[in-house]
């Protein structure tokens, strides 16, 4: 018996008993639409993290102050201010490899004014190199360079919410705004980042240079960094800027190499891992409970299977009678097993796409279908559908083709 | 060589069932010919062994001793797919209870046996189309079971049994669903076919069925009681013609 011949009789000895074939494919109808659906939901969220992860820059590592001994009393991490301009300066300029934009950063809180309207926000004193580190383009204007960060230019980058706040509508390039009643002139507006992935406002800032904060606003002398923001070259040199910096700043420190340093390097792509690592923890637990409704998807089929040869020994006789092997009958009820699991996941695969489409557009959910899933699980239901209708094939092949016919 | 053979040739075959302690002879060495051609009628009381020798030589069952030779070829060690094999290419049945599947199309039912010989789907078609043109179903292809009369139905499954141009057509008791008229109407058409070369063979407990057959066996206990021609031979076609002026 060809498979074309198989696929017909199944399909008719299905359409005999429709709503029982419906109720017996329910199993894996449920099941498949289940595991596409959350796969969806869950690649989704994790689509929505990494892009999180990479507003916040691309392959990046953050310096900050350490922990020094004083007098035998270990302090906290960032109680000293022992990053300075020069490390920046440094790791610019002898990190050339693996290191491809540097930015120092400190910051404030500062009332700014324009016109009748005012506006509390964070204003990030840094060099050019922190639209790099960042991944930021511009809006409208343009960035400051070197000379006004050595200078200590009053000039100024603002974000999208500084600018809505003050400026609304009307353009805000070549204003002038107060921070802190220093007159700045607003040379470029930040393009909109949106939100970070804990919840805060990254267009509510006001960027200058680095000095000018410092000097200017601040008004302090010292040239200690708050932090510095590192961007490596590639994803793989992550690592080596890293190890590099580290061994900078300990020798520009007068640390030993054996000694901890004074200073924090954290890497963000392993923080990034981390949060994949979560997701694929997610993905295995929705894989476990998939794998479970498919077995009970399974034990549903393999139920009505075995009714169905009971009821249609007469029929497997007749079949015998005219010359059926063992295996041509094992064959059609095989057949019809996978086809009804077939069938389930692919009504399924059309139900679970859809919650996940109606998710993405009600419950404003990021939601991400994936083709290797689908495919998969079309697959694991096919599997489900032979594991099923293995025994009761088995069984209906082994009938005695005299019992069979004599079976009212 | 094959060619002279006997179509069937067993061999003081016996058929032993055990049922639980008891043992059950229901065939006690029963050795027969069916030359090719014959149209042999197999009576007997039930509990004879008429049904247990129709599965034999059918092909449905394997003796317990002795030797079945169909065609000339020993069967009676055949595996149970070289037995269906056998079944499928060189045995047609028709049945008491007809033995069509339900709800299936007259022209699929006949296209059955062909399913198992690995025969195409457009030949497939095309044969059970003239089968059923030959047993005067050529307009009828379409209906289910349940749209045929007992006679009709009847007729699609010899169409069924015909299809893979058997040696042997195997008929139990293929009339004792039907009333008389239609009775010899299916024995008209089991005569066309012997009278066209068709060795028959064909069990019954009616002797005025028997007598349509060249050659009767009754058996009793196991063994074959009487072997002899039919004296006066029934032709169902006279007898349809007679009804049908008088």
């Amino acid at each position: 018996m060809n498979i074309f011949a198989a696929l017909r009789t199944a399909l008719r000895a299905l359409r005999k008993n429709k709503l029982r074939s419906f109720l017996a494919a329910l199993g894996i109808v449920i099941a498949v639409a289940a595991v596409i659906a959350t796969v969806a939901i869950g690649e989704g969220a994790k689509a929505k993290v990494a892009d999180q992860m990479a507003s916040l820059g691309s392959n990046l590592l953050m310096i900050l102050p350490g922990s020094v001994m004083q007098h035998g009393a270990a302090t906290g991490a960032g109680a000293t201010q022992n990053l300075t301009r020069d490390d920046a300066a440094a790791i610019e300029k002898e990190l050339g490899g693996p290191v491809a934009a540097v930015a120092p950063i400190n910051r404030t809180g500062a009332q700014i004014i324009y016109g009748d309207a005012n506006w509390f926000t964070q204003v990030v004193g840094t060099t050019p190199g922190y639209l790099a580190v960042r991944g930021w383009p511009l809006a409208d204007g343009e960035a400051f360079g070197r000379e006004e960060d050595a200078a200590a230019a009053k000039v100024c980058l603002i974000g999208q919410t500084v600018k809505d706040k003050l400026f609304g509508d009307s353009p805000a390039v070549g204003e002038q705004i107060r921070v802190r009643h220093v007159p700045c002139k607003v040379v470029g507006v930040l393009s909109a980042k949106g939100q970070s992935s804990w919840g805060q406002d990254q267009d509510d800032v006001v960027l200058m240079p680095w000095t000018t904060l410092v000097r200017r606003i601040i008004g302090s002398q010292s040239d200690a960094v708050g932090q510095l923001m590192v961007s490596a070259r590639s994803p793989q040199s992550v690592s080596e800027a890293q190890r590099e910096i580290t061994s900078l700043l300990k020798q520009r420190h007068h640390q030993s190499e054996q000694s901890e340093p004074d200073f924090q390097v954290r890497n963000l792509a392993e923080m990034q891992n981390a949060a994949q690592e979560q997701t694929k923890t997610i993905a295995l637990l929705l894989g476990s409970v998939a794998l479970i409704s498919l077995i009970v998807g399974a034990i549903g089929i393999a139920n009505v299977m075995l009714v169905s040869v009971t009821e249609r020994t007469r029929e497997i006789g007749i079949r015998m009678a005219v010359g059926a092997r063992g295996r041509d009958v094992m064959f059609q009820f095989l057949t019809e097993a996978v086809v009804l699991a077939a069938v389930g996941g692919a009504i399924g695969l059309f139900l679970g796409t859809g919650v996940a489409k109606y998710m993405a557009i009600q419950a404003q959910w990021p939601t991400l279908l994936s083709p290797p899933v689908m495919i998969g699980t079309m697959i694991l239901a096919g599997l489900a559908g032979i594991i099923a209708g293995f025994y009761p094939a088995l069984r209906a092949s082994r009938l005695d083709p005299i019992d069979a016919l004599r079976f009212e | 060589m094959s060619s002279r053979a006997a179509v069937v040739d067993t061999q003081g075959i016996e058929k032993v069932y055990s049922m639980g302690d008891m043992k059950v002879h229901a065939l006690r060495g029963v050795s027969l010919r069916i030359e090719a051609g014959e149209f042999l009628a197999v009576m007997g009381a039930s509990g004879s062994g008429k049904s247990t020798f129709m599965n034999l030589v059918g092909c449905l069952d394997r003796p317990t001793a002795g030797a079945f030779l169909l065609n000339g070829k020993d069967v009676s060690r055949f595996s149970r797919d070289q037995l269906a094999g056998v079944r499928g290419r060189e045995i047609g049945f028709v049945f008491q209870g007809f033995n069509l599947l339900p709800r299936t199309s007259a022209l699929e039912n006949v296209e059955l046996p062909m399913l198992y010989q690995g025969v195409s789907a457009k030949e497939r078609k095309k044969r059970a189309s003239e089968a059923l043109a030959r047993v005067g179903l050529g307009d009828r292809v379409d209906h289910t079971p349940a749209q045929l009369s007992g006679g009709q139905q009847q007729r699609v499954a010899i169409a069924r049994a015909l299809v893979n141009r058997p040696v042997l057509l195997l008929a139990d008791e293929p009339t004792g669903n039907l009333d008389s008229q239609t009775s010899i109407e299916v024995m008209a058409i089991f005569q066309e076919l012997n009278d066209q070369g068709l060795t028959i063979l064909l069990v019954t407990h009616e002797s005025d069925i028997a007598e349509h057959a060249r050659r009767v066996v009754v058996f009793k206990d196991g063994v074959v009681l009487s072997d002899r021609p039919v004296q006066k031979r029934r032709i169902a076609r006279i007898q349809l013609a007679a009804e049908a002026t008088g």
